[in-house]
């Protein structure tokens, strides 16, 4: 640990040449160095960025991933998500408990251990999965959580947990070393090869508006989940009046379940790279940011890797592909634990150094982005899709899947199948059809789009994965039988409650409530009029919130209602006006420990 | 002025300014929409949803969508009412408000606003957070048991008072108003004369020892519900 | 026909709201020819003597006795109101809400600065009902129908409420009925 708090960080600060925009990285550094950022570490970074100390406590409390009070050396962070619950994640999580002699929440009395759940960390196809600091431990059984802890607590790191990955030098190989990719179906534009540069080049050959024309033509919709048209993006952003652009990759891949962009970056950064130079290219921008959550630390290395080999080969920096004139480059910014920083604006916002809290609009990025300039900002696999495009023709491209949903689609596959994984499938497969790929057929539900998407049962299955009928940026959780989907809509709107960003009401505290009703209805303490309770409760989240959070987050509850009845009302009771809600004997425990009699029931 | 505009509200044809918001627009015609994070003067929160409209069909918080030229908005419908309703509710529940002894009672918007909407008890459970009160500065106090997160101090000291004293802290549920020191608002620059300390809409931030001051009959919304006042001076 | 019945009581309240009641002044001849009262501190019965129409219930539920009066009353009475703030939101009994029970208890009866109690014992009487963690409000315990805020409600609120209740009507609160304080 470096002994002087202040010249830390006066250091980091310094690096960053005072940049008020770069306190995410400077925080992020006194976390990892001391284990929390003290009271008088927000003082002091307040003073060397010359910002308000509650903007920086305001930072600190905000993200999952910093804390002001102290941590152990040595964090495990275990995902808490459906798809590693439902393999048997609880048991692991009770074996750590055990090993470590601590509770979810604490910390070893040696202050070196802390034990944590955190949500989804996309590893759902090799789960119970956890973080050990940066270092991710897949394939979770007890005995392993056993092992591992009897490990930490005998001194050693969370890389020698990991010694194949610790003794890999090459950047690639350690995160193959690490996490399984796990490519199940590849297909002709994500995983294709394409020589570095070639999209770049072609792209240069012509003006900026060829590029948007030919993004344009080929119909490609983002594939972060809204799939707003790309082309039209990028118009949009080059239209704007703005003495600098910027071009912001969205890697912050939070909604459980989805792991795709974790997988492109570990097998083809250079085409997300190569999408970013071309939008960068189409747009006028000379800087790039690649928003990485926190949970994917481990990448960092590998893709600054890739980085230098491109400034190297002359594809990033100055006079790009030898292009006077055109100057790009890209940096990382890792984020520091918050789902809703996977929302543009609210990412835009945290890239800037602040709380990820999403902005009002319009204005929309492409007009006042990042340091209020237009900015893009594109999924990962936006951009592969993009450079795919640029490169092979957008009737190449637009040949392969249904007229509004041009192109392929990876879907990261979890749950109860044979063969969980990452598929690149054409736009237009019925479930059916997915399901029998993947291994699932005897599904009784399918979550299509995380749990902000859309979960139909088995009379949908004929239904088809497509923008015009069921979006999907890429997470598909499959639930086979027995499993309880009230129980499965509870998890969610846990993730949800800790997720929402706190900004709007109807999010912040509708979400609480919504979750009260089905954690109720979950204890068999709900009565038949609580299902209309709930669905006027969704039905106002949905309504008033000011984000896609709040729009979407009580759709595990309203598709399940929807969807699955007979499931939820098999957890009701019959109303006789007395509020089984009300658990007397629980209300009464603290007075029986302290009067230290039962009380007389009547 | 030649670039004006016009668009409905429920069907009425109003004029609207190149910049003006509709919640703007709507007042300057003597159409009140309820709200609660938005105060003139201040930028645009859009937090507490209740100035919620229906704009060519779709929700947006009047106090920050732009209005113009040709917009249809629906304002006072029932479905809007009953939405509104429900979000005042949530920020009932969600904090610990005893107007029978709060020093606001009377004065205060989010009560006036219950009160308008006919809120006779929120349909949802009380949360009954435990939240802190600090007095530790000599002539204001916060009390987050009252607090409903708008926003409007936090705006006003870093933009009006040029202060930055408060600021938001936490996240979800947890959210809550911070202050600009470790010590607590007593070692922030806040001074009476701030427009932060007079901003608040209910009965978090108050100043000290002058509670009370107007009986009970004579204060702002005991006879006259909230946003009468505008609707006359448009009408 | 018999009159509708009603009956009152005041849970974890201070008896505010019942003279509140009192207080529809010369109207309570008139509420006297419309109903009878059954369990009530009015008539001081302690005991339902068959099926109300209308309960009226002051103050929220603090401890065991307060449940199990309310659970009676939601079994007896047609139409149940929570009378005032403490029956609607808990009310200022609810501000011990977010402190430790034992800490209740020993600010109440030890260390509290104006208690005078050499001995330090905490009353624990058998027949002392025991506290529940929280004061609820009724709506936590059971089903309400018709809630009239106000620390304590308007007479006018409460004549209203009744008589519209009476008239099988839902009460209709003008804007100076309708206030929480
Ligand atoms: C709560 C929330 C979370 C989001 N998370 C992500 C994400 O992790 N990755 C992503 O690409 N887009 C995410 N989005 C969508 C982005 O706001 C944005 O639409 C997208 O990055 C645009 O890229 P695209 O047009 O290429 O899809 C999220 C949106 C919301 C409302
Ligand atoms: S909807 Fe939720 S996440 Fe979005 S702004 Fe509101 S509180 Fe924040
Ligand atoms: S702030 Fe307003 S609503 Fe809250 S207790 Fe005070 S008067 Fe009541
Ligand atoms: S203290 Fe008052 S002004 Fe500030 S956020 Fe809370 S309610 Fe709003
Ligand atoms: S007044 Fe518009 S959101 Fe609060």
């Amino acid at each position: 640990m470096p002994t002087d708090l202040a010249v830390f960080i006066q250091d980091r600060a310094r690096e960053h040449g005072g940049d008020r925009t770069r306190l995410l990285d400077v925080v992020r550094a006194v976390q990892e160095a001391f284990g929390h950022v003290s009271s008088e570490a927000m003082d002091l970074v307040a003073q060397a960025l010359s910002v308000r100390r509650v903007e920086v406590e305001g930072v600190v409390s905000y993200y999952a991933f910093l804390s002001r009070e102290p941590k152990g050396q040595v964090v495990i962070r275990l995902s808490d998500c459906p798809s590693c619950r439902i393999h048997g994640m609880e048991a692991v999580g009770a074996a750590f408990e055990e090993a470590l002699g601590i509770r979810f929440g604490g910390t070893t009395p040696d202050g070196r251990i802390t034990l944590e759940h955190t949500p989804c960390i996309g590893l759902c196809d090799q789960g119970p999965a956890a973080l050990v600091n940066e270092v991710p431990i897949t394939r979770l059984t007890p005995g392993k959580a056993r092992e591992v802890s009897r490990l930490l607590v005998a001194g050693r790191t969370p890389w020698d947990l990991a010694p194949k990955a610790r003794d890999t030098a090459d950047p690639v190989a350690r995160v193959h070393a690490l996490v399984d990719s796990n490519i199940r179906k590849e297909g002709l534009v994500v995983f294709a090869p394409m020589p570095p540069g070639q999209a770049v080049r072609k792209a240069l050959a012509g003006t900026p508006e060829a590029v948007i024309e030919e993004v344009k033509a080929s119909r490609l919709c983002g594939r972060g989940g809204a799939g707003f048209p790309a082309g039209l993006k990028w118009e949009f952003a080059r239209k704007a009046p703005g003495d600098a652009k910027y071009v912001i990759c969205n890697a912050d891949e939070g909604e459980p379940g989805t792991f795709k962009d974790r997988v492109i970056l570990t097998e083809n950064p250079d085409l997300v790279f190569e999408g970013m130079t071309l939008a960068a290219y189409a747009i006028g921008a000379a800087e790039g940011i690649v928003y990485l959550r926190a949970e994917y630390e481990y990448l960092r290395a590998h893709l600054e890797a890739v980085l230098a080999r491109r400034r190297t080969e002359g594809l990033l920096g100055r006079a790009v592909a030898g292009r006077a004139g055109f100057d790009f480059d890209i940096r990382i910014q890792v984020g520091a634990g918050a789902y809703i920083c996977g929302e543009e604006s609210a990412l835009i916002e945290s890239a800037e150094g602040k709380r990820g809290v999403p902005r009002n609009r319009p204005p929309f990025p492409v007009t006042v982005g990042y340091l209020d300039k237009p900015t893009s900002v594109n999924n990962v696999e936006t951009f592969c899709c993009a450079a795919r495009v640029v490169d092979t023709g957008a009737s190449c491209f637009s040949c392969v899947g249904s007229i509004r949903s041009t192109g392929t689609k990876l879907l990261s596959v979890s749950g109860d199948v044979a063969r969980p994984g990452i598929y690149e499938v054409q736009f237009g497969q019925s479930i059916r059809e997915f399901l029998e790929m993947v291994g699932g057929e005897d599904a009784i539900a399918v979550q299509v789009g995380g749990p902000s998407g859309t979960c139909i049962g088995p009379a949908e299955f004929e239904r088809h994965i497509a923008f015009e009928d069921l979006a999907t940026g890429g997470s598909m959780m499959v639930f086979g039988p027995g499993r309880d989907m009230v129980q499965v809509a509870a998890w969610f709107m846990d993730f949800f409650v800790h997720e929402s960003c706190g900004w709007c009401t109807p999010c912040r505290v509708g979400n609480v409530l919504i979750r009260e009703r089905v954690q109720r209805i979950l204890a068999g303490r709900g009565v038949p009029a609580d299902v209309a309770y709930l669905e006027t409760l969704c039905t106002t989240v949905k309504k008033m919130s000011r984000c896609g959070l709040g729009q979407t987050s009580p759709n595990p509850v309203v598709f399940g209602l929807k969807n699955f009845r007979p499931a939820w009302e098999a957890h009701l009771g019959p109303d006789d006006g007395l509020n089984p809600a009300f658990d007397m004997d629980a209300a009464l425990a603290d007075a029986v420990r302290i009067a230290g009699r039962e009380p007389v029931h009547p | 002025m030649s670039d004006t505009f016009r668009f409905t509200i429920d069907g009425v044809e109003v004029t609207g300014t190149p910049g003006q918001t509709i919640l703007q627009a709507a007042e300057a015609a003597g159409i009140w929409i309820p709200r609660l994070c938005y105060l003139e003067g201040l930028v645009p929160g859009g937090a507490c949803r209740v100035c919620t409209v229906k704009v060519q069909g779709r929700f947006q918080a009047a106090c920050a969508f732009p209005a113009g030229p040709g917009l249809v908005v629906e304002n006072d419908t029932e479905e809007i009412r009953e939405l509104r309703k429900q979000v005042v509710e949530m920020l009932f529940v969600e904090g610990n408000h005893f107007c029978m002894f709060c020093e606001k009672s009377g004065n205060c918007e989010l009560q006036a606003l219950a009160y308008r909407l006919g809120i006779a008890s929120p349909r949802y459970p009380y949360l009954f957070p435990v939240r802190q009160v600090d007095a530790s500065h000599p002539d204001v106090f916060i009390d987050g048991n009252r607090c409903i997160q708008c926003g409007r101090c936090i705006r006003a000291s870093r933009d009006v008072d040029g202060k930055g004293v408060f600021g938001f802290v936490e996240r979800s549920r947890d959210t809550r108003v911070g202050v600009d020191a470790r010590t607590g608002l007593g070692g922030t620059s806040l001074t009476l004369d701030d427009r932060a300390v007079t901003v608040c809409p209910v009965g978090a931030i108050l100043k000290k020892r002058v509670g009370f001051a107007v009986p009970i009959g004579e204060r702002l919304y005991d006879h006259r519900p909230i946003g009468t006042d505008l609707e006359r001076r448009g009408a | 026909m018999d009159k509708p019945k009603i009956a009152t009581a005041s849970l974890a309240g201070c008896f505010g709201c019942h003279m509140s009641l009192l207080d529809i002044d010369e109207r309570i001849l008139k509420l006297i020819e419309l109903v009878d009262f059954d369990k009530s501190p009015i008539d001081d019965l302690k005991t339902f003597t068959g099926r109300c129409r209308v309960g009226l219930v002051e103050g929220g539920c603090a401890n065991q006795e307060n449940v199990e009066v309310l659970r009676d009353f939601r079994k007896h009475c047609d139409v149940l109101v929570a009378l005032g703030d403490c029956a609607t939101m808990g009310g200022l009994p609810a501000m011990r809400n977010g402190i430790p029970l034992r800490e209740c208890l020993e600010e109440a009866y030890r260390d509290g600065l104006t208690v005078h109690n050499p001995s330090g014992t905490i009353p624990n009487d058998p027949e002392i009902p025991l506290l529940l963690d929280k004061v609820r409000p009724l709506s936590d315990v059971v089903k309400v129908d018709v809630f009239l805020p106000g620390c304590p409600p308007p007479a006018d609120a409460i004549w209203e409420a009744v008589t519209a209740l009476l008239e099988g009507r839902a009460p209709n609160l003008t804007y100076d009925q309708l206030k929480y304080d």
